[in-house]
């Protein structure tokens, strides 16, 4: 008998419960007309960004390629005539593949690859969801402003000789016996 | 009124009943929202009201199909069923005083086999469908009908007792000096359980239960059949909440002696607060078990009931007798 009172008042309870809410508001976000807020490290689309110099970041190591868990990006390294840096020859992102998880982003080692707060990519052809490298690139650094990977890194390139990259020592003589 | 009038009056509850059914399920959706802490549909035309006629408009276009291994004839039947019944109790609901389209002797009854006989749709929609899913939709429905028909029949007795009739039009008239939601407080708790069983509205809708069944007996309906199903349900939630109106809460009379608004208005509005309580209930009460509910109809609901007729029949001899 009191089991059977308790629980005829619980459910009153929950319906009065239930009739407070009328004057609650709703937690809905009316989407196309009021937008959500994003963070500025939200993980949505990709963009290939540029060194402060103006010159594309990408080296085409292919571990963005390697680490892309449905495998959507698709790229050829080549090798450039004038100054010998590597540059990808095509760069191909399906984003009807993509599930924006940024390891690729986390695998860049040249902070090219970057990942922004647009998720809005709509098309009416799946085709159009394949981005090319024209479409990728953007003309600026992205969220790292100074790095520039060749000033850091060992390899030689035209115009910069082995030891002249930043914080790196002159390579060692190893025909000399001087210390 | 004259023959002509009753029948323009029939065809304009009948188109009334429906276009309130397209529209409550709408005005459902909306009132869910709101109590959900979200909005429902909201998009196509005022408060989204064009909600309803996209709806139709999906539902007449899609394919109507009968599966290859259901039993055809019976499968087209049991819709039809459905409205047709729900469609039938209006003929007893009193509008308004002289407002009704027949007024039986016996309409409390014929109320009673009107909504019972909507059971079978259900019944029999499962039986031919030939799915497990159906079957034991169908089977939860014909169990819950046989718990359930009992008390809702016996609730509805002290009314009877009290004003002396099986009249609609002589029961709301008997209610001028007090509405029968307060000497018939147990019948009216009993019926509106047992009204929302007898209607599959949640959270009695066990032979439904999208969780457990996809949606139970009609899991293989498509199209207009699928319609004619939720038509149905909707006409039955709106015919349930007009009896509760005429039963328990006064019918069309107006409150405080209010006479100057409208019988029809008092009426509409009774049974719109009704519907809104019924919405209430499914948008906060979770479903029962199975077999929680076969023992809350026959343990609790039961006994209630039959309390409240010994009660009632001894104050009505008394009061007699007095």
């Amino acid at each position: 008998m009191r089991d059977l009172v308790e629980s005829l008042v619980s459910q009153l309870r929950t319906i009065w419960t239930i009739l407070l809410h009328s004057f609650t508001k709703a937690e809905t976000v009316q989407y196309p007309e009021e937008k959500p807020y994003l963070a500025p490290r939200y993980r949505g689309r990709i963009v290939l960004t540029q060194d402060p110099d103006g010159d594309e970041r990408c080296v085409a190591c292919n571990l963005c390629a390697a680490a892309c868990p449905p495998d959507c990006i698709s790229l050829q390294q080549g090798t450039r005539e004038e100054d010998g840096r590597w540059y990808p020859e095509f760069f191909r992102i399906n984003f009807s593949r993509c599930i924006m998880c940024g390891l690729c982003e986390e695998a860049c080692p040249t902070n090219a690859f970057q990942l922004i707060p647009d998720f809005e990519m709509c098309e009416y052809e799946r085709e159009n969801m394949i981005y090319e490298k024209e479409h990728l690139m953007i003309d600026g650094p992205g969220k790292y402003h100074d790095y520039n990977f060749y000033r850091v890194a060992g390899m030689e390139i035209e115009g910069k000789k082995k030891g002249q990259a930043e914080n790196e020592a002159e390579p060692i003589d190893i025909r000399s016996l001087l210390p | 009124m004259s023959d002509f009038w009753i029948i323009v009056f029939a065809i304009s509850v009948m188109l009334g009943a429906v276009g309130g059914a397209a529209v409550t399920t709408w005005f459902e959706r909306r009132l869910l929202g709101l109590w959900q802490d979200r909005y429902g549909p909201n998009r196509l035309g005022p408060f989204g009201i064009g909600q309803v006629a996209a709806d139709m408009i999906k539902l007449l276009t899609k394919h109507d199909w009968v599966p290859p291994f259901a039993d055809k004839w019976v499968f087209i039947f049991a819709p039809t069923a459905i409205v047709v019944a729900m469609l039938l109790g209006f003929a007893v609901v009193p509008f308004g005083p002289g407002l009704q389209i027949i007024d039986l002797n016996i309409g409390l009854l014929f109320f009673l086999g009107m909504t019972s006989l909507a059971v079978y749709s259900v019944l029999l929609g499962g039986l031919a469908s030939n799915n497990k899913y159906a079957l034991l939709g169908g089977l939860r429905s014909a169990a819950q009908m046989v718990s359930y028909e009992v008390f809702m029949g016996l609730s509805l007795m002290g009314v009877v007792m009290l004003s002396g009739s099986f009249s609609m039009a002589d029961i709301v008239e008997s209610q001028r000096d007090g509405w029968y939601c307060f000497s018939q407080f147990l019948g009216l708790f009993v019926f509106v359980i047992a009204a929302i069983a007898e209607s599959h509205r949640l959270p009695f809708d066990l032979p439904e239960a999208e969780h457990e069944l996809t949606a139970g007996f009609h899991t293989e309906y498509s199209g207009m059949k699928f319609a004619m199903f939720m038509l149905g349900e909707y006409l039955g939630l709106i015919l349930i909440s007009c009896m509760i109106t005429t039963l328990f809460f006064g019918g069309w009379l107006a409150p405080f002696s209010l006479t100057f608004i409208p019988a029809i208005i008092w009426f509409s509005l009774k049974t719109f607060l009704v519907i809104c309580f019924f919405i209430l209930l499914r948008c906060a009460i979770p479903r029962p078990r199975y077999d929680q509910l076969m023992s809350l109809g026959w343990k609790i609901m039961l006994p209630i009931t039959l309390i409240n007729l010994v009660i009632t029949g001894a104050v009505a001899l008394w009061i007699a007798g007095a």
